[in-house]
């Protein structure tokens, strides 16, 4: 049994609690048992929002992760309470039009894509958790584009305005995603975690 | 049916639709406001009423109302809501009145915080509010499980005709999981039809009272309810095993979303060659303690992780019953403790298990 | 030949647990024979208090519930909501309605519950042996206030018809007193027409009695009834406080 934990992280109206789940649909597609929790404050904007995101052959077991096996980083205060967290050999993605400073860890890889400028490229910065959510994608190869597409249609179906730059933006997000793999010179992959199967019974008192 | 993706408090929503209840009475709190949100919309959609309440005071008592004029109905809140509804409980209990409450659990005591907490196991379990009697209390650990069983609470409320409550957290409330709703066929209440109040045409005033001051009068009643426990006792004790086929040397005990942390530190254990069992209780009342007696004397120790002070641990060292030693790790506030804060407290329980030799 | 009084079968035949003088059992009264008038006892439920009319679920002959302190409007709420056909009325104290439970009062009032509301006041606790109400006037003498309400520490009482018809929600509100025949007579047409604005699912339906409490007031029940008048009356104007506003002929 194999799983992986996925952390999004940035400021609340970020965005990354959506891409959290558009990732989680996604899986969903490929049979996957999935959970996404946040972490929810008081603030409904502006405050830290991260949402980690379990994804499982089999059941997830805890969906309260201190330790993710990547992380998706949108901003310098939400990398330098979880960029530490992460598991050796695991992957820290950063968007480096908001993060200035540099940021190392020896035993797992960081790649840095200026999201936000992409985007504003693109005419929105708002659909900086696309790029953020593509290049992961494209990175570890987790889901394929036209998965995440589908998913991204399906999400959106009551407001059609927004397919379109989300689409373009998740896509534009793969293509450096998949430069940042190739350019690693590793072949990369998802970290996982290997697991047991375990026994579990459920029970009545009078049997 | 395709599962979908859903928060817990809209998925728990669902399944009391589901379920046949058309009536939801609530006053906002967080960590749970998109259980009323959700059914805000919904329950129009299906002939239903929802009702925004000025208080969980006055919730309580409208839940009574609506119970007792028949028909299926239920609320929902967060720890400081369901201390001023302690009140209604009591009420809704010794009229013998079944509505489901649901009770996304917060940090405690006074107003605290908002995150995730199992603060108030002994107020649901233990002193709910003044008098002698009980709820019957089910913790999810999932959202699917959430869904099944607050289902299932709907059934059991009626069956015994007790308030029965959906003991959850901030964590189960807010997180979304793959749901399926399994189908339910859904007829009018049970037994409604013997004592709700609808009007006495054609038959003897009724009364829907929890006000006895013959003290025999009162006295046979509350022992008559505490038979009825007996029965919810014996048959609707509910309980995980997990990791217990195999010999194991620790038995962790923790309930609800907190034993899913523990299965994932179990899981490392195990790669690292230690035997851990883990015992959860679904019904955390009644209380599986024969079960948890039989497993815990397998173990050499027993460890209880919780998400508050140990309010769990009463219970496990009266099954335990002076056999093994029980030791406590928990955080609280808003904190959960995490797969390596268990990983670490497993291994301190071992370190005294080995001592004690 | 054809009687002219009897019982009404909106209530059992048993003897009241009220004080001699108290005038609750000519409020339960008014109320039962309503019941009966408009045909509604079948289809009627009743919610009681908690003080002195908490047993008034033992004489209605009609379903009833037994609430807890305050609470009555959020029961009939609940029962009301769930099934609107039924005709529920809750019956309430001072202590109860304008102390403990003027927040369940005020917000089914504005809320526009379909429910009738009778509020006795009668200027003190009386279960409970005599003390202060939130309706005590002042310099009323109680167990609590031996010199007399002092409104610098306790304020002044609470107008509770006052109150609730200043809401913009539409309702039926008004207070009439028992120290009469006369007013009792009114007080029927009253309460009447409260229950009708219900039957007709018009609004929300409130009507106060000003009544007596001989035993704690420490009066005969003919110098309570005047003292409702020469004490209470002042303080407490009687009269249809709100009514519904009548959509005029031909339009929607």
């Amino acid at each position: 049994m194999k799983s992986t934990d996925v952390l999004f992280a940035g400021f609340g109206g970020h965005g990354m609690l959506m891409a959290g789940k558009l990732l989680a649909l996604s899986m969903i597609k490929q049979g996957k048992q999935v959970s996404w929790l946040p972490a929810y404050g008081a603030e409904m904007r502006g405050g830290t929002a991260n949402v980690t995101v379990c994804i499982s052959d089999g059941d997830v077991m805890s969906p309260y992760i201190e330790r993710p096996n990547a992380l998706v980083v949108m901003n310098t205060p939400s990398l330098a309470k979880f960029g530490p967290r992460v598991k050796p050999g695991g992957l820290i993605l950063l968007n480096s039009t908001l993060i200035k400073d540099p940021f190392t860890r020896d035993d797992c890889p960081v790649m840095s894509l200026p999201a936000s400028q992409i985007a504003m490229d693109m005419g929105n910065a708002r659909a900086t958790n696309l790029i953020l959510l593509g290049a992961y994608a494209g990175i570890t190869q987790i889901a394929s584009q036209e998965e995440v597409i589908e998913t991204i249609q399906e999400t959106f179906t009551s407001r059609p305005k927004f397919i379109p730059l989300n689409v373009s933006a998740f896509s534009a997000g793969w293509k450096e995603g998949t430069r940042l793999r190739l350019e690693s010179g590793v072949e990369f992959a998802h970290q996982e975690n290997e697991e047991e199967e375990t026994d579990s019974r459920y029970a009545y008192s009078n049997g | 049916m395709a599962k979908i993706l859903m928060k817990g408090n809209e998925a728990i929503g669902e399944a009391a639709i589901k379920a046949g209840c058309l009536y939801f009475f609530g006053y906002p709190i967080t960590p749970q406001n998109e259980l009323p949100e959700y059914l805000s919309k919904r329950l129009p959609q299906v002939g239903g009423r929802y009702i925004q309440t000025e208080s969980e005071v006055a919730t309580s008592n409208m839940i009574f109302g609506a119970a007792g004029v028949g028909v299926r109905v239920m609320t929902s809140s967060s720890s400081p809501g369901i201390s001023l509804m302690s009140e209604g409980l009591s009420y809704l209990a010794g009229a013998d009145l079944p509505v489901v409450i649901v009770n996304m659990m917060r940090a405690g005591p006074g107003l605290a915080g908002i995150l995730p907490a199992q603060s108030d196991y002994a107020h649901a379990t233990r002193g709910t509010a003044h008098g002698d009697f009980q709820l019957l209390v089910l913790a999810p650990s999932s959202v699917q499980e959430a869904v099944d069983l607050t289902m299932l609470c709907f059934e059991l409320a009626e069956k015994y005709r007790m308030p029965v409550m959906l003991l959850g957290d901030g964590m189960i409330g807010q997180m979304m999981e793959p749901v399926e709703f399994p189908p339910m066929e859904v007829g009018p209440p049970m037994n409604a039809d013997d004592w709700a109040l609808t009007g006495c045409k054609g038959r003897a005033p009724r009364l829907v009272s929890s006000l006895f001051l013959d003290p025999v009068e009162l006295n046979a009643k509350n022992h008559e309810r505490f038979e009825k426990y007996k029965v919810v006792a014996q048959n609707e004790t509910r309980f995980e095993l997990y990791n217990c086929d195999e010999p194991y040397d620790i038995l962790i005990t923790a309930f609800g979303v907190m034993s899913r942390v523990c299965k994932s530190a179990i899981t490392e254990l195990k790669k690292q060659g230690v035997r851990v069992g883990l015992f959860r209780p679904i019904t955390v009342k009644p209380y599986p303690s024969e079960a948890l007696s039989s497993a815990i004397l397998k173990a050499r120790r027993v460890l209880d992780v919780e998400m508050n002070m140990g309010q769990m641990l009463v219970d496990v060292q009266l099954a335990a019953n002076g056999q093994r030693e029980v030791d406590f790790m928990g955080k609280c506030g808003g904190l959960t403790p995490s797969i390596e804060d268990v990983v670490e407290a497993v291994y301190a329980s071992l370190a005294k298990a080995e001592a004690a030799v | 030949m054809k009687p002219i009084f009897s019982h009404t079968e909106g209530m059992i035949t048993d003897p009241m647990h009220y004080c001699p003088g108290c005038t609750h059992g000519i409020i339960h009264r008014l109320v039962g024979e309503t019941l009966i008038e408009l045909g509604i006892r079948e289809r009627a439920v009743g919610v009681s208090p908690v003080g002195c009319s908490v047993f008034t679920y033992k004489y209605f002959t009609c379903d009833m519930f037994q609430a807890s302190h305050g609470r009555a409007p959020a029961v009939a709420t609940g029962a009301k909501r769930c099934r609107p056909e039924l005709i529920v009325f809750c019956y309430q104290g001072d202590g109860d309605l304008a102390a403990i439970g003027t927040s369940e009062i005020i917000h089914a009032a504005n809320r526009g519950e379909k429910i009738t509301c009778i509020f006795v006041n009668n200027a003190i606790y009386g279960m409970t042996g005599g003390q202060m109400a939130p309706t005590t006037v002042p310099g009323q003498r109680t167990s609590t206030t031996p010199g007399g309400r002092n409104v610098d520490e306790d304020g002044f009482p609470l107008k509770m018809s006052e109150i609730l018809a200043q809401l913009q929600t539409p309702g039926y509100i008004a207070r009439v007193s028992m120290h009469s025949p006369e007013e009792i007579i009114r007080a029927k047409r009253v309460i009447r027409k409260a229950f009708e604005y219900q039957v007709n699912n018009t609004c929300f339906s409130f009507v106060e009695f000003l009544s007596t409490c001989p035993t704690n007031w420490g009066l005969s029940p003919v110098d309570s009834l005047n003292w409702i008048k020469n004490s209470m009356l002042p303080y407490y104007p009687l009269g249809e406080h709100k009514v519904p506003e009548q959509k005029e002929e031909g339009t929607q």
